[in-house]
């Protein structure tokens, strides 16, 4: 256990956020329960009343989750030099078997409200509020999420030993090695490049295609979430060679670093919010023939996807810039 | 998108009006606001910057420093120990080093000795840090005069000052020639301090340390890296330390910004109730009070924040400095460059705004629920 | 314009003190008319008004402006009509201290996002046409009662609803001033706005240009 600040700012942020959404958890049950629009009862005002403070609580988490989900991103970085053989975030997740679930967590949680508060917004533009128990028992399906993400997170912090000899990028990301990192980063360059601009082509297509027809929304969240994986399985495996200048080194945090220029920003913000609103599109899609929502749904769906879209060229316009301009030829060279 | 910007303007104009009728009352809360940064914004910056100048002072010295154990206690290396370790692959320089302590009862002060290695000086020449300088009151000229071992005086001309950049190490140092060195403390030529050596490639320390226990097994090395990790651990654990100290000031300040935001004045529940018959819509008001939040946070935690800037790197860490005086009689005056990271500022984000947020978000929402008729009651 | 039909009212519901405040009123309010609802204190007339300006739902009954149901609107929805439909002049004015006459008058239209200029202009013009521009800057506390009043109709104004709504609008004001609202009240009316009063002020319900008058007793409409 090592007692440093950032670490107990992200266990107690995880654990103030978990509390909060049980409490808005509590909230969301009541209202499922006793939830009768059209009854002009106290207690359907007070439980209207109380949908504000869900959102509110949401709203909040949601930002707090992502600011922790960079926070455990430098801090894994900051404290690569405790630990022997890591040389920088790579290393210091890898030093037990919770670090990198807990990364995944926390971006799984940055999707899910994400996705909540897209669906929430559509839901209070409709008079009756028809999603009313659709988005709380989908709040209902979040809060275990954040709650492991809490567990995982600090358990992976309870079982970081400085004096465990960890692995780092150089070895991890390297084709002779086992496990998943292994096989992302022993991807052929050849392979991941056709990859992701093949992802690409389907989500920017698929993003046109919903703003002709809504019905196409489901294909575009689909082809949103498989162009983001796709899309950091292809930095590890060839973008961030091209960053680094070096054939070898596959890191996907390093390029977050001010001597490249910062440009994993450049590429990390577009991409994650392209996703999530791909994401949330996909979620307002079934719902855009309730006749209270019918507007509302065709305006946000377009606005989203657009903003998607954008996102989402953004990224590539970047990843491609990143290759384009790259000192490092590998082409004919190294495949 | 227009609409919804200058819907936001209009909320933080009537926020910062709002703020402005209330002065006293949230002055109050500003002040607090803003020391709670100052405190943990200073343990921080101050606690990394320590941390930092140790990590760059350490970047020149050796790889690996082996020293001879005795009964498990640190003794002098024979220099033969330097042809023992022969040719090791990946070293790329072995020297047997001399330094040691030295009490003045003068000052009540311990000197760190030692013999330069990229410096050559005369019989009767010292070179002194910054430190000694300032506590026996002597300038590049004069004279300084110790008892040795064997109760002979030694008299030194001072011939320079270490620069005071890199003070936090070299404050109590006073450079002497290896003859002069031998000679005060009695020290035969045959031996040496410890033995340093230096090793190009970063992977093959280890190798090279595990060597080097095989060849010399009374011999103990200690690898640069591992000091710096745990310099580094030391530093972070004791500033979780001041942390966890200073979670009560924070849970108080969390309870007094909770009563802030609950105890609303009837004048500013009246203020409500009129915005919310004149057509403001509850989730107006959450907003209008999440940009008050956001703008009382944000002053706090700049004006703090500047203000631990200032107070650590410009005023010497004041605050601190009698903790630190009590390390030695020799303190060293403490310039650290000034060094602000991402992650700093997001920890101390999650430690001050994070938990005034969480405070006020319940009270935010009870006030924003007035009944939209409750003025005409 | 507006459609009343068997609107009940209950607080503390389901409490030892239970109260129901409106106990089954069926009403019509036409477009542009003055209408006044008289009735003692505790009559539930207030409680009544609040309810057709969207301030709350009734408990049950239904409630209809134009033939839209406004009664199972949720309040984000409701804040929405009332704030295009109602303009509200209070009992005790309820200006907001601290702030200047000008941002008072402005304060209803904020959430609406509106772009500030014509917003100020908008503003300006309606303290003109009750003499208000002068003091246009002046801080709400420093207005006599008239001033004050006046400032409360520009405010009601702002949004340009159609339907202006007043809850005892004279009781803090002499006869003189009274007759002087009254008469502001018959203009609005000439430019084509509903008007709705409650009121138990004689000066008010005996006052010529009123086109209605409905009467309250103990939560119900008393039988004329």
């Amino acid at each position: 256990m090592l007692l440093n600040p950032a670490i107990m700012a992200l266990i107690g942020v995880s654990a103030v956020v978990a509390l909060l959404l049980l409490l808005a958890a509590g909230f969301a049950i009541q209202v499922m329960r006793h939830w009768d629009i059209g009854s002009g009862s106290e207690l359907q005002l007070n439980l209207e009343r109380r949908t504000y403070l869900i959102s509110t609580i949401l709203s909040y988490a949601f930002v707090a989750e992502l600011v922790s989900l960079l926070l455990f991103v430098y801090n894994a970085e900051a404290m690569s030099t405790q630990f022997v053989g890591a040389m920088c975030a790579t290393g210091v997740l890898n030093v037990d078997p919770w670090g990198w679930p807990t990364l995944f967590l926390k971006i799984a949680v940055f999707f899910a409200g994400g996705v909540w508060l897209i669906l929430n917004r559509l839901d209070n533009q409709g008079y009756d509020y028809p999603l009313v128990r659709v988005k709380y028992a989908l709040l209902l399906a979040i809060v275990p999420l954040v709650i492991a993400e809490a567990v995982v997170q600090a358990a992976y912090f309870l079982g970081l030993n400085p004096d465990v000899i960890t692995s780092c990028c150089g070895s991890l990301f390297t084709p002779e090695s086992e496990g998943v990192a292994a096989e992302v980063s022993s991807l052929p360059p050849r392979t991941a490049v056709t990859a992701l601009y093949a992802s690409a082509g389907l989500a920017l297509l698929s993003g046109l295609a919903t703003l002709w027809r809504r019905g196409a929304a489901l294909l575009f969240a689909g082809s949103g979430l498989l162009a983001f994986m796709v899309a950091l399985v292809a930095i590890v495996s060839y973008v961030a060679l091209y960053v680094y200048e070096h054939p070898h080194h596959h890191c996907p945090f390093c390029i977050l670093k001010s001597g490249h220029d910062f440009v994993g920003y450049y590429l990390y913000i577009p991409l994650f919010a392209a996703t999530v609103l791909a994401l949330g599109v996909g979620a307002l899609a079934p719902w855009r023939r309730i006749p209270s929502l019918v507007t509302a749904a065709a305006v946000d769906i377009r606005r989203f996807t657009w903003l998607s879209l954008m996102g989402f060229v953004l990224f590539y316009a970047v990843a491609t810039y990143a290759v384009v301009t790259s000192n490092l030829t590998m082409q004919g060279v190294w495949w | 998108m227009k609409k919804l910007i200058l819907r936001q303007k209009y909320l933080i104009d009537f926020t910062l009006s709002s703020l402005k009728r209330r002065l006293a009352k949230n002055l109050g809360l500003l002040l607090v606001y803003t020391l709670i940064v100052f405190l943990l914004a200073s343990v921080m910056l101050f606690t990394h910057s320590l941390r930092r100048e140790a990590g760059i002072i350490l970047e020149s010295s050796p790889e690996i420093i082996l020293q001879r154990l005795v009964a498990g206690r640190h003794d002098l290396m024979p220099a033969e120990y330097l042809d023992r370790i022969g040719r090791i692959r990946g070293v790329t320089r072995k020297a047997g080093r001399l330094w040691g302590y030295f009490y003045d009862p003068a000052v009540q002060a311990n000197y760190t000795l030692m013999v330069p290695r990229d410096r050559d000086l005369g019989q009767q020449e010292v070179v002194i840090g910054a430190g000694i300088a300032r506590t026996r009151g002597v300038d590049v000229g004069d004279f300084l005069t110790f008892r040795s071992s064997d109760g002979r005086a030694f008299s030194f001309r001072v011939v320079d000052i270490l620069e005071a950049d890199a003070e936090l190490v070299n404050a109590d140092l006073l450079l002497v020639s290896e003859g002069t060195y031998r000679d005060f403390f009695g020290i035969p030529a045959d031996r040496f301090t410890d033995i340093v050596l230096q090793v190009r490639n970063p992977s093959e320390v280890r190798k090279v340390a595990e060597k080097l226990t095989v060849l010399l097994p009374d011999a103990r090395p200690i690898l640069r890296e591992e000091i710096l990790r745990t310099y580094d651990s030391i530093f972070s654990w004791r500033q979780g330390i001041v942390f966890v100290l200073l979670g009560g000031s924070i849970l108080a300040f969390v309870i007094f910004a909770w009563d802030k935001a609950s105890g609303l004045s009837a004048e500013e529940k009246r203020e409500i109730g009129i915005l919310k018959a004149i057509g403001w819509e509850t989730s107006d008001v959450i907003r209008m009070k999440f940009w008050e939040g956001s703008i009382v946070s944000l002053t706090a935690f700049l004006l703090g924040f500047i203000l631990a800037y200032l107070h650590v790197f410009y005023g010497q860490a004041a605050l601190f400095e009698p903790v630190l005086k009590g390390w030695a009689v020799i303190y060293p005056s403490f310039n650290p460059t000034p060094f602000v990271d991402g992650l700093q500022v997001a920890t101390l984000f999650f430690f001050t705004v994070f938990p005034y947020t969480v405070a006020t978000i319940i009270p935010i929402w009870q006030a924003s629920i007035t009944d939209p008729d409750a003025v005409m009651r | 314009m507006i459609e009343l039909d068997d609107v009940k009212k209950a607080f503390n519901q389901g409490r030892p003190n239970e109260f129901w405040a409106i106990r089954g009123v069926s009403l019509r309010v036409d477009a542009n008319r003055i209408t006044v609802l008289k009735g003692p204190s505790g009559s539930g007339k207030t409680t009544l008004l609040s309810m057709i300006g969207c301030l709350s739902r009734p408990t049950s009954g239904r409630i209809l402006l134009r033939s839209r149901i406004l009664s199972g609107l949720p309040e984000r929805f409701l804040t929405e009509i009332r704030r295009k439909t109602f303009g509200f002049i209070f009992q005790q004015f309820n200006l907001v201290k601290g702030l200047t006459v000008l941002e008072n008058v402005m304060l209803p239209a904020y959430p609406l996002g509106l772009d500030h200029q014509p917003l100020k202009e908008a503003a300006l013009k309606l303290l003109g046409q009750f003499n208000m521009e002068s003091k246009a800057d002046s801080k709400v506390e420093w207005l006599s009662g008239g001033e004050a009043q006046r400032t409360a109709i520009c405010r009601a104004l702002i949004n340009d609803p159609e339907i202006l709504i007043a809850d005892e609008p004279t009781a803090n004001l002499d006869t003189r001033l009274s007759r002087e609202f009254m008469a502001i009240i018959r203009d609005l009316k000439q430019q084509g706005k509903t008007v709705i009063v409650t009121s138990h002020d004689p000066v008010v319900f005996e006052y010529a240009g009123i086109d209605t008058v409905v009467e309250m007793r103990d939560g119900n409409l008393a039988e004329a």
